[in-house]
């Protein structure tokens, strides 16, 4: 017992190294691995916090183009109004009927922060489960999609940005409706991969790559980007486009959570129809 | 000695700072990520004890963790070269070894000494960091790559850095 005790003392400085190292790299394994629990998040109160204080200040040198922004989505939320709409009788029992059931709710939020040249990406905003928000709802911008919530707390959300290569969403090109699903390689920051588009679809560069609406996080037709390159792999039957992003993610400022209220109700009854 | 404590605790809290909410927000390119913050291991005294070397490397890295959603990447990277930087400066020490009350500063042995013995402790850093950080996902050569291009730049950064405190100190 001695001699291990005398042991220990001798070389206590390797085993202090070897406990942190083991520490560190348990922290690793258990919060790297599983994307769903993050534990030292940016989404704490603390880091929240002082993330909001500088990202207002960001957001003050950056006011002209956010106005700009502003601005645009104005002018497009104000063409999709009924006022803008030709008006007829029949029209307007279609859209009676249709508004009883809204899908979508939307929730305007402003980015805290944000980050482009990691390996894993993340973004927090600044609102919590106080304002409604929960795991697994979609963030857009005005210019397109930007990523998924993954955990919130009372005032903060953190979530997956599309620039991580651990979110995979299902998007389709919009000329000729054939679906595959997009992730980030990694490289640069204002491009994406779209993979599974089989050989025999037409695609060509300048294409729209909107969302698909099969999964139950983001409606149909929210622009992802434009198709900037494609690429056949020999001996594979898709293609392997890359699809430059529609969203700035350098300069995102605020961004929108969609909320779908059917959800819930959609997964389970995949998960009961898959039993 | 104990004068200096109150400033290493500052120093702690700026760099910190300084990496979290300024260098990392800096978008140059992905094979561009300083990490300025090791200097406060860089520059600790050369009479530090060890084992505090390693808790100080510790929970720095688990400090810069806890902003930049890393959780235990910094940590692990900065215990590393906590432990080595000992050997590494036993290693680049001069003939009659180090003077006491001395600081491994320019200011007393020169920016020739300190980019050797810094860059050592860069290159180790940032060589296990991006290794972890894109274990799996990434090439080995795009980690290569990532670790020069911003090793190289971390130095250069931390030079201009204490390039502000070198004459003032200059007489001691």
């Amino acid at each position: 017992m001695r001699s291990i005790l005398h042991f220990i003392i001798k070389y206590h400085l390797g085993f202090l190294f070897i406990f942190l190292e083991i520490i560190a790299f348990s922290l690793i394994v258990t919060f790297n691995q599983n994307q769903r629990a993050l534990f030292l998040s940016s989404s704490s109160k603390i880091s929240g916090d002082l993330f909001e204080t500088t990202s207002n200040i960001e957001q003050y040198l950056a006011l002209k183009t956010i106005n700009e922004e502003l601005a645009n989505e104005n002018a497009y939320l104000r063409s999709q109004m009924i006022k803008s709409f030709k008006q007829s009788k029949d029209y307007f029992t279609l859209l009676g009927d249709s508004s009883t059931t809204t899908q979508y709710k939307y929730r305007a939020a402003s980015v805290v922060n944000n980050s482009t040249k990691h390996t894993f990406n993340y973004i927090t905003i600044n609102k919590g489960t106080d304002d409604g928000i929960k795991p697994d709802m979609g963030i857009i911008s005005p210019r397109g999609i930007v990523g998924i919530i993954i955990k919130c707390s009372k005032n903060y959300s953190t979530g997956l940005s599309l620039l991580n290569p651990r979110l995979k969403i299902s998007a389709k090109l919009q000329e000729s409706d054939f679906f595959g699903s997009i992730s980030w390689d990694n490289k640069t920051a204002n491009t994406v991969i779209l993979e599974e588009i089989p050989e025999h679809a037409s695609v060509s560069l300048g294409d729209k790559v909107i969302t698909s609406g099969y999964s139950s996080i983001f409606p149909e037709g929210i622009l992802i980007g434009t198709v900037d390159g494609v690429e056949h792999p020999i001996g594979e039957s898709f293609y392997k486009i890359s699809v430059k992003l529609s969203v700035d993610f350098s300069k995102l400022s605020f961004v929108e959570v969609i909320e779908n209220v059917f959800q819930e109700e959609k997964i389970k009854l995949e998960e009961e129809s898959r039993r | 000695m104990i004068t200096r404590i109150p400033r290493y605790i500052l120093s702690f809290f700026f760099f910190v700072l300084f990496q979290v909410f300024i260098l990392n927000k800096i978008e140059l390119s992905g094979y561009l990520n300083p990490f300025l913050y090791i200097l406060f291991i860089v520059t600790l005294p050369f009479e530090t004890p060890k084992w505090l070397l390693l808790v100080l490397g510790a929970i720095l890295g688990l400090s810069v963790d806890l902003f930049l959603n890393s959780a235990g990447m910094h940590m692990a990277a900065c215990v590393l070269i906590a432990y080595l930087r000992p050997f590494i400066l036993r290693s680049f020490a001069p003939r009659d070894s180090y003077e006491v009350g001395t600081l491994p500063l320019p200011n007393y042995y020169g920016f020739a000494w300190f980019a050797k013995y810094a860059i050592t402790l860069i290159i180790i850093h940032h060589f296990f960091y991006f290794f972890i950080e894109s274990f799996g996902v990434e090439t080995f050569v795009s980690t290569i790559v990532k670790t020069a291009f911003s090793s190289i730049f971390t130095l250069l950064i931390m030079l201009i850095a204490l390039l502000f405190t070198y004459s003032r100190k200059r007489r001691i």
